[in-house]
Formats: structure tokens, sequence, C-alpha cells
């Protein structure tokens, strides 16, 4: 990975308040037009590392880059250069929705301040209703307006925390368009979410946190990582020793009968797929379809969620057990 | 220069919004100024102190009176006495404003955003101090101008007149009053870092009125004299005072301390 594409980088980052450990040692590096979600449960340090990002807390220790500026050294630079989506909207509700954008134009310095304002509310869908308080908007709108806000002055990087929390099913597509808009656009995005969904569908890059990093990579990597490749073979009939007959190649590490399917664990599933078909076809076997078993993000995350407790479990048995 | 203009502006188009604070700015300069009126009403028409003795009076007050007769002196005595209430005014409004506009922006989670932009703590607390301190000392000399129109309107004698609008007086609201709306927004600021409802923000602030109303006291019994040395004085501990206060305040007006300590 070459510094020059590094926009976020994160060298064994720490935050405790007190003797509450929030993060720790969390190095994360992401590229220039890279869009990384973050997961991991409530409490496990994803807000905090956002607001670390932002210079909004110090880390304890380690070293946090952002936009090829320092935290703790161009804290500014690094407001300036990110624009944050915070978990609740923290929008000025007696304000109307011109004025709240112009007011944040204001502080983050927009030039062409009124043709930015007008951009993102007619981009967005709020132009009609500029001139309302925002009070009178839907948590829908409000969010939709906390997004223009946030890319109001064009950062370079975007902290998205949770946009799509408690939106309607129409709201919270128009949001992950607007999302893809701005990857596409070729900014960098770490987007923190509960919806896995959503992660798989928008993110280059998958980061799963639980106070430690537990795992980086693409969505499809990480499904691979757990679960390896499955694929379904689907046959007319299931016979047992069609089971034994692919259990006894050296690439497949595991085949499970469902029905008349076989599902089977396998490498190199391009180059191994032919072979199976071959050899179930010469015994006896009829093969309707053959297709690949993908592997829901969210069994990914449960999965390293469930192995990172039996760790904990391990290094501190509970007495009651 | 202009995030700080811009968020004076954000502050009033929020905080006069909320008719409790809007009605407290109005309000309260006005009814400060119709109490010395009212009294100096009544004194100068119904010639009430006419018959009043040197012995009526505190005795170090008489001091204050140089030129005036034991009746005049009367009447400066009873309307000085609530020349101090613009002395509160200075203290009140600052703290309403500020207490509304931070815990107001605690309540509805809006300094997160805020924060994260690349406004300076200086700049903010900037901010948010003048848009509390500016309505507080207009409204202050607001209500001093409308007594002394007031005063001109109701004939009252030149000597008496030239003591309330005298150096004491003037020193008291042009000096000493800005200093205490100062030291008035840092003690809102402080106080909205520990509470999230404006209205608990506003009654605990309250009791720095305390001591403006034990000076009308003291000289109502004779304990202290209210004269222009004791004015300078007051304006000089209170430049100290401020300074405390603002160090106190600018500490507890950063970020990381707003995000992770405001409860």
């Amino acid at each position: 990975m070459s510094d020059r594409n590094a926009v976020i980088v994160m060298q064994n980052l720490t935050r405790r308040f007190g003797d509450v450990l929030a993060v720790e040692g969390l190095s994360l590096t992401i590229e220039r037009g890279e869009v990384v979600g973050l997961l991991g449960p409530n409490g496990a340090g994803k807000t905090t590392t956002i607001r670390m990002l932002c210079a909004l807390l110090a880390p304890s220790s380690g070293e946090v880059r952002v936009a090829g500026y320092q935290a703790g050294v161009d804290d500014q630079k690094i407001r300036a250069s990110v624009g944050l989506l915070p978990e609740t909207p923290g929008l000025y509700l007696s304000l109307s929705a011109a004025r709240n954008l112009a007011f944040y134009g204001t502080m983050y310095d927009v030039p062409d301040l009124k043709g930015q304002v007008e951009r993102y509310l007619r981009m967005l869908d709020l132009w009609a209703r500029r001139d309302d308080p925002v009070g009178t908007f839907s948590k829908g709108m409000l969010q939709k307006l906390a997004i223009a806000r946030a890319v109001l002055h064009e950062p370079e990087v975007l902290l998205l925390d949770e946009p799509t929390s408690g939106l309607d099913p129409q709201a919270s597509r128009l949001v992950r368009s607007f999302i893809e808009a701005l990857s596409e656009e070729g900014r960098t995005i770490l987007l923190s979410t509960h919806n896995l969904e959503e992660a798989d569908r928008l993110c280059d890059r998958i980061a799963v946190l639980k106070k430690h990093l537990l795992a980086v990579d693409t969505p499809e990597a990480l499904r691979q990582k757990m679960f390896g490749k499955k694929v379904v073979f689907q046959l007319k009939e299931a016979r047992p020793t069609f089971r034994d007959l692919v259990e006894g190649y050296d690439f497949v590490s595991a085949v499970e009968v469902m029905g008349s399917k076989l599902v089977v664990t396998l490498e190199d599933p391009e180059r191994n797929n032919p072979r199976l078909v071959d050899a179930l076809v010469r015994s006896g076997a009829k093969v309707q379809f053959v297709g690949e078993l993908r592997q829901r993000l969210e069994d990914v995350y449960l999965g390293l969620m469930r192995a990172v407790e039996g760790r904990n479990d391990e290094e501190n048995p509970s007495p009651h057990k | 220069m202009k995030k700080i203009q811009a968020l004076i502006s954000k502050e009033w188009a929020e905080v006069f919004k909320n008719r409790l604070v809007a009605f407290t700015v109005a309000f309260l300069p006005l009814l400060m100024t119709a109490i010395p009126l009212v009294i100096l009403y009544l004194s100068n028409a119904e010639d009430e102190f006419q018959d009043a003795a040197a012995s009526d009076l505190p005795a170090q007050f008489t001091i204050l009176c140089g030129g005036l007769s034991t009746p005049e002196c009367v009447q400066y005595f009873v309307v000085a006495e609530f020349l101090l209430l613009y002395l509160i005014i200075p203290v009140i409004l600052p703290m309403t404003i500020a207490s509304y506009s931070i815990v107001g922006e605690k309540s509805t989670r809006t300094l997160e955003p805020l924060l994260a932009t690349p406004v300076t703590t200086l700049e903010l607390l900037m901010g948010k101090g003048l848009a509390a301190v500016i309505p507080a000392v207009l409204a202050t000399w607001g209500g001093f101008f409308i007594f002394y129109i007031g005063v001109w309107m109701m004939d009252v004698s030149e000597r008496v007149a030239g003591k309330l609008f005298g150096p004491l007086w003037l020193l008291a609201v042009f000096l000493v009053g800005p200093l205490l709306a100062l030291a008035g927004v840092s003690i809102a600021v402080m106080i909205s870092s520990r509470v999230n409802d404006p209205r608990v923000a506003e009654q605990i602030a309250g009791i720095f009125v305390l001591p403006i109303i034990l000076l009308m006291l003291g000289q109502t019994t004779g304990l202290l004299l209210i004269d222009e040395r004791f004015i300078l004085w007051m304006a000089g501990v209170l430049v100290c005072l401020d300074a405390v206060l603002l160090a106190f305040a600018v500490r507890i007006f950063q970020r990381e301390t707003i995000l992770t300590r405001w409860k």
C-alpha cells in the first residue's frame, strides 16, 4: 500500500476514558477513494474512533494522520478536510434548512456559499423546503440535510456514523445512492453502521472492531476466510455415495447434504467444479445445476463475534460455569 | 471575525425564538427602569421628602450629597438605592441567554457537528459570549437611557439629576455593567457544563445576583457607602474576577471536555 494514497492512517491507536478502554491498538490504513465499513457491537469503539479521526478526541496513545495531517499537530486542518455525519443529525431546529447550511458553510469558509447551499439542497431534494424551519422536517429529511452539511465544504474524507439508522426504506435508499455517488467522486469514506447488508453493498473493505480490530478485508475475502468457498450441487437425488465420493478429494474440506443438494466447501471452485461435476456424472448422479453459495456478511460478523467471546471465555472463565 | 459574526447571529436567531428568553431580555430592563422612575415620580409630585431630616439618612451617605438640600439628599438616597438594579440586569441577562444557548445545544446535540468544524475554541467562546453580553449590556444601557429621559421629563431638581447622572452612576452602568455581564457569561458556561435543563442553570445562576442585593442592603443600613471610589474598586476586583472566571470557562469549553465530561 503506497503512502501517497493513504488518506487515513491509524497506528496503534488507543483511547482510554479513565479506567475504561474504548479502543486499543487499532492500526488501519484507508486509501484515497476507498469506502471502508466500520462494524462492531455497541460500545465497540466505533464512535470514539470516528471522533479521533476528526480531531474531536485526542488518542491516549498511537498516531492518527488524516488527509496528510497529523492529529494533535494540525487539528484545525484535519477538521477542514473532514466531513462528519454524527450519530444524531444535530441541526438547529428553529433555523431554516438553508440557514443551517449557510451557518456551517461559514464555519468551514466555503467559497461560493450560496451556490453550494443550493447545489446540495437540490441534490438531496430539499430545495423546495429550504426556507422552512428544520424542526418541521421528517427524520429522513433531517438526515439528508445533515449529510448535505457534511459534504458542503467538499471534504476529502467523509466520516459517516450510522447514516441510515432509523430511516424508512425509501430514505435509506436515497442516502445509500448519495453515498455511492460520493464514492464515485473519489472521496474517502469511513462508514460506521450496524446495517450489514448496507456495508456489504457500499464498502470496498470491512473493518470489524470490538475495542481491538478483529478483521479487515474485502467482504468477499472475509467470507472466504471465515467459511471458505461453498458451492451448491443441485442433484436430482442425493445418495450417500455421492457424498463419500466428493469427500474423497483433497481440495474439498467439507460436504453437507441438504435435501437433494450437496453443499461443498472447496478450494479454487473455478478449477475444481468441473472435476466434481465430471466425477458425479460418471457415478450416476444427475446434476441439475451448480452455483456458488454466498454467505451473508451477517454470518461473517456473528462468527467473528462468537470467536471473540469464546476467546474471552477461555481467558476469563466464569466461576458459575 | 466572519465566524464570530455568524455564531452571534445564529445564537440570536435560536435563543430569541425562545419566548421566555425574549421576554426576560425585554421585560427585565423595563421593570428595573420603571421602579426608580416611579419612586422618583412619587417623591417629586408629592414633595414627600420636604419634611425629611438629615437624621433619616445613614450618616455616611450625606457625604455624597454635597450641594444638595436635605430633602434633595433624601430623594437622591431613595432613588440611588434602586439604581443598583442596573447592576442586576447585566448579571441576569447574559446568564439567561448563555444558559439557554449552551444547555440548548447540549440537549439538541448540535455541539458535536459544531465542534467538528475548523472554528477555534476562542472563536466559539467569543461568539457565544458576545451573543449573551451584547444584548445584556445594550438592554442595561437602553434602560438607563429611558431613565434619563424620564428624569428629564419629570422636572426633577437639576442638582438631583446632576447626581443621578454624575460620574458615580455613569461608571457603575457603563464600566461595572459590562464587567458584570462578562462574569455572568463565564459563570453560565461553567454551570451549563454540568446541567441539562436551562431553567436549572438559570436558577443556579440566580445565586450570583445576591452580592448586588447585599450592596443595596449595605448602603440602606449604612454599613457601606457606594461612592466613586467604591465603584472603581469594584471595577478593579471585577477585572481580576473576570480574568479568573474566563480562564475557568475557557478550560471547561474545550472540545474534548465538552464531549467527554459535559453531562
